[in-house]
Parts: structure tokens; C-alpha cells; sequence
């Protein structure tokens, strides 16, 4: 980029020489928009969806709800159903999310739940549709659409998420079987810097899918995930975030995502899991909320903060989110949760029929204590000893 | 480091945040010697350092008028300026709770190879010059760039080169004590309609921040001083609260919550109308987690100085004048302005200049 001294150096140069004859150079993409005889030249955003994608978004955003992620891959799902001695089969697959997504109640305090191709197909043990199931607890279903994460080639062994390729077609098919939001899961690690290639690509590809799904009539949720791992205390977290969230946002825009119709699900500014000094969730509210200050642009619908539980425990992870919901916020902040949400309703199911309705209710009870979280009124009271174990996996792989 | 967190840090904050005050605004008085001649020449005054400074002073003492003021960006020779009883301007301003500013841009230049797109210079030796305008009173500083909307324009390049040089000049400002205004102002000339400008000024208001983040700017201890999004000057009108949605819906899309306020520029747009607008955005229901209030230059000014017409004599009409529209925007900022300023002379004439240059 220029500066004003390089400007300063430079011959006068005669304005008619300079522009004659010379083939006008090739405008860039933000330029070519503004065609001289277009009525009125503006960038297209959401497509045809635009309306639709922008009341979903507030839907899931809406007070006292948040999001329960079970889109577990099948190879992270066996992990789930092996810890309770099941094996991996598609019908306990089948068996464990009917379990969930029939918990009485469920949608006074969950508005979306994310789920994996195969079950967005799926139905439930007595042969209702899952999507129909959700729709009537009034959750709005959800589809991970990425295809996993692989090495990215000239990094310092950092990862980049596939899943640009035939998106179009996938996002409308995903639309046409009941799902109106997306998801699409990449990371950045600090202990292998980040490099700037890395951010980049993450941000690149969160902006194209992105504007992707939007086109299609889904709302996407643009999570770039800053891992857990590592050593470094939250200060370094916090300047990691920053730069994440500064490049996310400006390819956004270049890409004329509507902001109005995306939800955001970041991971919250905590220290490395294996940083000597911890810090108090207060202390992590204020770090996350002032990188939402500085980063998220107010007309991303509550913003939708959807957390990632990243290995917290599920009180801990309650506890942050509600340290957040302490003073208005220009966004709605709320919660996304796996693990966070799923830990003792798994453990306590343990693959059994006559140990469904227990398990489901401990499912409530997190869901109930996210919500209240989310109003800002947690107060911890009651919860179990199995709900405070931290889980933390070094070097988690979803 | 993320963000700016040197020994000003609390003190920017604390600045910007008490700039934007609701019920506040900024009086833009910081015309060059140039640009403050036109404006003389146009009521047949003399452009002389006398001449100047008994403007300011006119306005600076107008009774009842400074505490609809939070700020006033100065020229550099104003800085230095005293009342005709010997009392420097910048105590003057500071007693009454009146923040002083500097203008520490050096004008605008064609970028060579554009159809006359401009970058704005002024970054050599600008530590050394905020040091001093610290020293002399100065707590925030202003520098313009200016963008202009045709069948190819703004280009990546100029829209990359001002919003670079926004930052450096931002960062700097910061290590030296001031709060910077960043202005990326979008010229109004043209034919084009409100989408096209609203188009403009969210591609343009992106870029500044992706710079200003890049730069390190702690965000806290900034102010945007942006045009309103508004028809080009040779398009039909709107209604102010068409102008009102559309400024906001480009705010919400690009500036973040931690910007303490934004102060409009005025464009051009009469001083009636500049009010109007101001106030519509304040009524305007949407998420607004900044404050909304003005920088005005010719639309605080233009009836005061006609009423002047450099008489002594007139010195009490023009105060007047300019209390009133001083008072007018203090409302607008509350959106309680009710259209009823005493209009004075030349209120609501458009103070738009073709091609504007400073």
C-alpha cells in the first residue's frame, strides 16, 4: 500500500498521457458491480431469502434459548457411545438422538439443534421424522455442512476445512429435507502461531460459505474456532481473537454476506487449557464481551454468541455464559453446546431403555441452566459433581 | 500487542467517551487560512489573521452556546490564539468543558493513475506535531479523506490508500495523547441514488476498520466522523427518515459496539436539514450502541456569518444565530428537535459546493 512519502516521490505525471491508450486495467470484483448503466448497481445479498433468513436468525436468537450441537460426525459419535460401552451402529446412532431431540419440553429452552447429514435423513425409533420432531418442539433444525478439516499445505502444520465444492447443491437439497441454518466448523491453533496463511484461509472459507448457504435459504453459522490447547494465557487469546475476528468480518463483507441473517459461534477468550494461571469466569466474560465490542458488527442479530463449551465443564461453561448475560449486550449472547449439554445425559442414559426418561431429564436440566444463563439469573444452585468434571481432551479431534 | 494500551489509553477513552455525551456535539472551526478566506470573501471581509481570530472568538464566546459543545476541531493557528483580552482560546474552551481538537492533515493529492481520486498527506513528522498540539491543549485531532461515487469510482486502490492512511494517522495520534476522528468522507456529488451512496459507505466504512484493526487502533479511544447516506446532489430527495434507516443499517453493518460515538459531517446539506436528519436518526428505532451526534463546519456557521458580515455591531445578532443552531443540534442529538430554530438568515440554504476542496 502506498504511503505518503512513496506519493511524494513520484514524477508529475501527465494525466491525459497516463490514461490514453492505455486498456482500462481489469477493475477489480467490488468495482465491477457498479456497471455505468445499471439503474441502480448495489450488491446482492441473501439472494431470494433474504426476509426468511434474516426471522430465522432472530428465531434462534431468541431470549433464554440457545443452540444444542449433536451433529457429531459417525467416527466422533462412536467415541460418545463407546464411553458408555455401546457399540457404533447406526441404530444406536438413531436410538441416542431420538433420546434427545424427544426430551418433553426441550424447546422452552433449546431454539436450534445442529445435526449431521445422517440424521437430518433419520427417523426417530418409532418412525417420525427427527426434522419433524424438532419442528414441532418448535426447534429449528440445523445441518453441519463442512467436510472436516485436513492439512493445509505450507503452514506450520495448521489445518484449513474442506466442503466449498458442489456447497450449492448440498445447502439446497439440506434446505428441501426441513434445515434453515448451517454450520461449518474451522480452527486456528495458537501453539502453531497462528500464520497469517492459516487465518486467512479460515476466514476466506467462512466468507464463501458463508455467501453460499445464504443463496440457498440457510443461516449460516460462521464459527472459527480457536482451539483450546496450548500454554499461552489469555492475553495472548484475546490478540489471536481480535485478528481472527477483524479478517472473518472483512471477507464477510467482501463476499455481501447479509450480517442481519448469519449467527456467530465463537469460541470465548479463556487462557490455553494448559496455561499455569486460570482465571475467573468473570474475567473471561470481560475479555470475550470486549472482543465482541470491538469485532462484531451490532447488526449480526444477537450475536447470537452461540459458545463453544471447548472442553469446559458444563458448570463452567453455564457459569461463563451467564457472567456474560450481565449487562445488556447490542447482540443477543447465548449458548451452542455439545458436550456441555450432553455429558451426564450420555453418561446416565448408558445405553439402556428404562434409563431414557432420567437421562432426558438431566439433558433439561442443563438446557434450563443454559437458559437461565443466557437471562443472565444462573445461580447454580443443585447441580451434580458428574456436571463440574472438566472435559478437556488434548488435542481434540472432532 | 492487539490494541493500543500505552500510557494515553485510559485518557482516550475517557475522551472519546466524553465527546460523545448526548446532548453534545463537535463544532468543526477548523477551516485553513484558504478555505476561511472563501468564507470571509463571501461577506466581504479581509483575510487577515485579525479577521480570523475575531470569528472564533464571536463564536467561542457566545453566551450559552459552549455547553451544547463537547468538542471544537481548530486550525493550527487558532490553537495559539487568544480572546482580544489576552485569555488563550483553549482555556477559554477548556473551562467551559469544551474538549479543544486539531486539524493535523495536510490537504488532499490526486493519485496518480485514478480520474482524480485523492489520498491525504500529512503522516511525516506527525508524532512530533501531536506531541506539541498536546502540549499546547489539544486532546483530539481530525484528519479527511475524501472518496467520491462515479461509474468506476471509488477504486480498490483509493479506497485501500485512504483507509490505510486513516490508520497510520490513527495510531499515531493515539501514542501521542489524542483521540483521533477518523473521517472517510464520500463526496455527495453526483447522480446516484440513497442505495448506491449506502453501498458505497459500508465497502468504504469495512475497509477502514479491517485498516484500523491492522493498525492496532484501540477502538475505545476513537470517533467516526462519516458522511450521512444520503441521494447524490443531483438525484431526487428523501425524507430525513429514509436518510436516518439507511445511516444506520451502514453503521450497524460495519462499525463495532466499542466505538464510543459517531459525529456526522455535514456535507454540504443546509444547516436545517443537517439538524433534521441528525434528529431522524436519533428517533430512528434499530440497535444503536453508539452515540449519534454532529461535526459541523458550514452547518453551524452559515447564518452566524452572515449575520456578522464583520461589523462589530453585528457581533450580538451573529451570537445569537449561532446559539440557536448550537442549541438545535444539541436536540437533534436527543431527537427532540422540533424544526422550530429561528431560521436565520441563510438556514436553510444548501451550503453544497461542487467538488468540494477544503
Amino acid at each position: 500500500m502506498a504511503s505518503a512519502s512513496l506519493l511524494k516521490s513520484s514524477p508529475v505525471l501527465d494525466k491525459s498521457e497516463w490514461v490514453k491508450g492505455q486498456t482500462l486495467r481489469q477493475p477489480s470484483v467490488s468495482v465491477v458491480r457498479c456497471l455505468p448503466n445499471a439503474p441502480s448497481p448495489l450488491t446482492i445479498r441473501a439472494g431470494s431469502y433474504a426476509d426468511e433468513l434474516v426471522k430465522t436468525a432472530k428465531i434462534v436468537a431468541s431470549p433464554g434459548r440457545g443452540i444444542l450441537a449433536m451433529d457429531e460426525s459417525n467416527a466422533t459419535c462412536g467415541k460418545r457411545l463407546a464411553s458408555i460401552g455401546l457399540e457404533n451402529t447406526e441404530a444406536n446412532r438413531q436410538a441416542y438422538r431420538t433420546l434427545l431431540v424427544t426430551a418433553p419440553g426441550l424447546g422452552n429452552y433449546i431454539s436450534g439443534a445442529i445435526l449431521f447429514e445422517e440424521t437430518l435423513y433419520q427417523s426417530t425409533t418409532d418412525g417420525k421424522k427427527i426434522v419433524d420432531v424438532l419442528v414441532e418442539q418448535k426447534i429449528v433444525p440445523g445441518i453441519k455442512v463442512d467436510k472436516g478439516l485436513v492439512p493445509l499445505v505450507g503452514s506450520n502444520n495448521e489445518s484449513w476445512c474442506q466442503g466449498l465444492d458442489g456447497l450449492a447443491s448440498r445447502t439446497a437439497a439440506y434446505y428441501q429435507q426441513g434445515a434453515r441454518f448451517a454450520k461449518w466448523r474451522t480452527v486456528v491453533s495458537i501453539p502453531n502461531g497462528p500464520t497469517e496463511l492459516a487465518v486467512k484461509e479460515a476466514a476466506w472459507g467462512l466468507a464463501r460459505y458463508a455467501a453460499i448457504s445464504q443463496d440457498n435459504g440457510l443461516v449460516p453459522i460462521v464459527e472459527p474456532e480457536i482451539l483450546l490447547d496450548g500454554e499461552h494465557g489469555i492475553e495472548r487469546t484475546f490478540e489471536v481473537a481480535q485478528k481472527v475476528w477483524a479478517e472473518v468480518f472483512f471477507y464477510l463483507a467482501e463476499n455481501n454476506v447479509l450480517f442481519e441473517g448469519i449467527l456467530l459461534k465463537p469460541s470465548m477468550v479463556t487462557p490455553g487449557a494448559e496455561c499455569k494461571e486460570r482465571n475467573t469466569p468473570q474475567q473471561i466474560a470481560d475479555y470475550t464481551l470486549k472482543l465482541l465490542q470491538r469485532r462484531i458488527p451490532p447488526a449480526v442479530p444477537g450475536i447470537m454468541a452461540s459458545f463453544l463449551s471447548g472442553g469446559q465443564s458444563e458448570v463452567e461453561a453455564t457459569l461463563n455464559l451467564n457472567a456474560m448475560n450481565q449487562s445488556s449486550n447490542p447482540w443477543h449472547v447465548s449458548f451452542s453446546y455439545a458436550r456441555a449439554l450432553q455429558n451426564t445425559c450420555l453418561k446416565t442414559w448408558g445405553g439402556r431403555p428404562e434409563n431414557v426418561k432420567a437421562a432426558q431429564e438431566a439433558l433439561l436440566i442443563r438446557a434450563k441452566a443454559n437458559s437461565l444463563a443466557q437471562l443472565g439469573k444462573y445461580t447454580g444452585e443443585g447441580e451434580s459433581e458428574e456436571a463440574k468434571k472438566g472435559m478437556f481432551v488434548k488435542g481434540y479431534v472432532y | 500487542m492487539s490494541a493500543y494500551q500505552g500510557k494515553y489509553a485510559d485518557e482516550l477513552c475517557a475522551n472519546a467517551a466524553y465527546i460523545g455525551t448526548p446532548g453534545k456535539g463537535i463544532l468543526a472551526a477548523d477551516e485553513s487560512t484558504g478555505t476561511i478566506g472563501k468564507r470571509l470573501s463571501s461577506i466581504n471581509v479581509e483575510n487577515v489573521e485579525e479577521n480570523r481570530r475575531a470569528l472564533r472568538e464571536l463564536l467561542f464566546t457566545t453566551p450559552g452556546a459552549l455547553q451544547y459543545l463537547s468538542g471544537v476541531i481548530l486550525f493550527e493557528e487558532t490553537l495559539y490564539q487568544k480572546t482580544h483580552d489576552g485569555k488563550p482560546f483553549v482555556n477559554l474552551l477548556k473551562e467551559n468543558g469544551v474538549l479543544p481538537g486539531i486539524k493535523v492533515d495536510k490537504g488532499t493529492v490526486e493519485l496518480a493513475g485514478t480520474n482524480g481520486e485523492t489520498t491525504t498527506q500529512g503522516l511525516d513528522g506527525l508524532a512530533q506535531r501531536c506531541q506539541k498540539y498536546y502540549e499546547a491543549g489539544a486532546r483530539f485531532a481530525k484528519w479527511r479523506a475524501v472518496l467520491k461515487i462515479g461509474p468506476t469510482e471509488p477504486s480498490q486502490l483509493a479506497i485501500n490508500e485512504n483507509a490505510n492512511g486513516l490508520a497510520r494517522y490513527a495510531i499515531i495520534c493515539q501514542e501521542n495523547g489524542l483521540v483521533p476522528i477518523v473521517e472517510p468522507e464520500i463526496l455527495v456529488d453526483g447522480p446516484h441514488d440513497i442505495l448506491k451512496c449506502a453501498d458505497v459507505t459500508e465497502r468504504v466504512l469495512a475497509a477502514v476498520y479491517k485498516a484500523l484493526n491492522d493498525h492496532h487502533v484501540l477502538l475505545e479511544g476513537t470517533l467516526l466522523k462519516p458522511n450521512m447516506v444520503t441521494p447524490g446532489s443531483e438525484a431526487p430527495k428523501v425524507a430525513p427518515e429514509v436518510i436516518a434507516e439507511h445511516t444506520v443499517r451502514a453503521l450497524q453493518r460495519t462499525m463495532p459496539a466499542a466505538v464510543p460515538a459517531v459525529v456526522f459531517l455535514s456535507g454540504g446539506q443546509s444547516e436545517e436539514q443537517a439538524t433534521v436528519n441528525l434528529n431522524a436518526m436519533n428517533k430512528y428505532k434499530g440497535k444503536k450502541p453508539w452515540t449519534l451526534s454532529f461535526s459541523f463546519g458550514r452547518a453551524l456557521q452559515q447564518s452566524t456569518l452572515k449575520a456578522w458580515g464583520g461589523k462589530k455591531e453585528n457581533v450580538q445578532k451573529a451570537q445569537a444565530a449561532f446559539l440557536a443552531r448550537a442549541k438545535a443540534n444539541s436536540e437533534a442529538t436527543l431527537g427532540t428537535y422540533k424544526g422550530d430554530a429561528t431560521l436565520g438568515e441563510g438556514a436553510s440554504e444548501s451550503l453544497h459546493v461542487k467538488d468540494y476542496k477544503y
